[in-house]
């Protein structure tokens, strides 16, 4: 037995053309990507070795960034959530300034930080640390993009579900940490899972930041965005297609994920 | 709540914004005349102090310039990109866009740059020759740029096995990577040393293994200022331009100076 649904009417055009403008906005530039591309050379780039050692450094970068951000971001997030004390605001700015730094200014912010002469940089040097112009140095700019888009999707979530919970969770008798586990991350599932998802297609894309601070050789700091770039400037119909491959395997990988793990905790 | 996440959703549209608006040129208002010029990034400096005395050589102009690698100007102005001069760090680029029918007359060679081997001002990695590149963390432009083409040939030429830590976008991003002592040297050219002023300190190429790249400059067939964009190529050509190329570290080409 269904209890009866009250009627809403029909949906409003002020905000159904909106919706279809948005839509089409992102569509139409995407599809003419696809239109544009030489798909017959498909095959051959597929297997040119520099694009598979490109895709393959993108795609574990990226996995390893999102799994530090998990590490660190989810109680950052429920510091920022859950905890009340001053500078809490912020704190909160300074945790989404990176969202809004132009990337390449990231890349020079990180040298001046991790780079051979940087502030930390130059300790871990006279350790015999060097950062830039390694694969690390690819994983710290791709955690610093998007380390955000995690705090941020998951201090949402957080802030959703009621302290109530917490709160009986507490009642009954279990510990904070046990009410962390138990009650506040379970609740929080599919904010740490779109979060997780944003700041990974977030890392995919990354270019700036990369390459200012990593640089780019092949195998060791080159991910796709640097190899679609190089290949622009030589032969734009390669840059297409590799665009393409990292479009697909990106929805590829998206759309696995929702199917296998978010199909459970995503309604 | 709602609140809240409409200000997460316009932070992130801002983020979008930002990242995404690059080197387009500014709008200029009025009835100004716009004069948009490409250039390869190690003009820079020379282009920016002639774009001053044109304006005033010509009032209500606007000069516009962009610096960019010549790879990606030729890829640009071939794609459409508004542009009414184009100058490149060498002539295979200008080709391309030669071959993409966007140039409106032949290019002519105005100036010419040679490669340089630059490190820190400290040279915290002691190199004092082109051999000691092979026990160093140096970087190059990408080899599809003009500076990257030559390095790799100079290179080639040379017993150096060791190969540069990354390929850089352009020469400027090199220069900023030995500038910031984040390189123990790179390639650059004679023009960047010039530029870079005390930063850094140029370290003597063997002879014979010289690298020299000429610079074609040309008007764009889509201009819409062909007079304008041809008295640009002018003031480029003349004594007053080749002076302040040749200040800016550049090599004056015999073949383009102009009589008098």
């Amino acid at each position: 037995m269904r209890a009866a649904r009250p009627r809403l009417g029909r949906p409003p055009a002020h905000l159904l053309v909106p919706a279809a403008l948005a839509v089409a906005f992102l569509v139409v530039p995407i599809a003419a990507l696809v239109a544009r591309t030489p798909l017959a050379d498909l095959p051959q780039h597929l297997t040119d070795p520099v694009v598979l050692d490109a895709l393959w450094l993108s795609l574990w970068t990226a996995t390893v960034a999102m799994a530090i951000s998990l590490v660190v971001g989810l109680p950052l997030a429920w510091v920022l959530a859950r905890l009340e004390f001053p500078g809490r605001s912020l704190l909160r700015v300074v945790v989404t300034v990176p969202l809004v730094l132009p990337p390449v200014v990231v890349g020079v912010a990180l040298l001046t930080a991790f780079g051979r002469t940087g502030v930390i940089g130059a300790l871990l040097r006279e350790l015999g640390i060097t950062i830039p112009y390694t694969t690390t140095a690819v994983v710290i700019a791709h955690t610093f993009v998007a380390l955000p888009f995690l705090v941020v999707s998951v201090e949402g979530a957080l802030r959703a579900s009621s302290r109530e919970y917490d709160e009986v969770a507490a009642l009954l008798g279990a510990s904070r940490g046990r009410i962390f586990r138990r009650v506040t991350v379970p609740m929080a599932l599919p904010g740490i899972a779109a979060g997780l998802l944003l700041g990974w297609a977030r890392s995919l894309g990354e270019f700036g930041a990369t390459i200012t601070f990593a640089g780019n050789f092949r195998g060791v700091t080159q991910t796709m965005p640097l190899a679609v770039y190089e290949a622009l400037q030589t032969d734009p119909e390669a840059a297409l297609v590799l665009s393409l491959l990292m479009l697909f395997v990106s929805v590829l990988v998206l759309a696995v994920l929702r199917e296998r793990w978010l199909g459970r905790v995503v309604p | 709540m709602t609140r809240r996440r409409a200000a997460a959703a316009g932070l992130a549209l801002l983020t979008a914004v930002l990242t995404g608006c690059s080197s387009s040129a500014h709008e200029s208002g009025g009835a100004k005349q716009k004069l948009t010029v490409l250039a390869a990034a190690s003009l820079t400096e020379s282009f920016d102090t002639l774009a001053k005395r044109f304006e005033a050589e010509h009032p209500g102009v606007d000069v516009v310039t962009s610096y960019d690698s010549s790879a990606t100007i030729a890829t640009q102005v071939v794609a459409g990109a508004p542009a009414d001069v184009v100058a490149t760090a060498d002539t295979k680029t200008m080709d391309v866009m030669r071959k993409g029918k966007a140039l409106a007359g032949p290019p002519v060679v105005f100036t010419r740059n040679r490669l340089a081997l630059v490190v820190p001002a400290t040279d915290p990695a002691g190199i004092e020759q082109l051999a000691d590149l092979q026990h160093a963390d140096y970087v190059t432009c990408v080899k599809s740029a003009p500076c990257g083409d030559l390095a790799a040939g100079l290179l080639a030429g040379t017993g150096i096995t060791n190969p540069p830590r990354s390929y850089e976008v352009d020469v400027k991003a090199v220069l900023m990577k030995v500038e910031l002592g984040e390189a123990d040297a790179g390639f650059v050219y004679a023009s960047d040393v010039v530029a870079a002023g005390r930063s850094v300190e140029e370290v003597p190429l063997p002879q014979g293994t010289d690298a020299v790249t000429d610079y074609p400059i040309a008007v764009t067939a889509d201009s819409e200022h062909q007079d304008l964009a041809r008295s640009w190529v002018d003031l480029v050509r003349s004594r007053e331009g080749q002076k302040v190329l040749a200040k800016a570290g550049f090599t004056t080409h015999a073949g383009t100076s102009p009589p008098a």
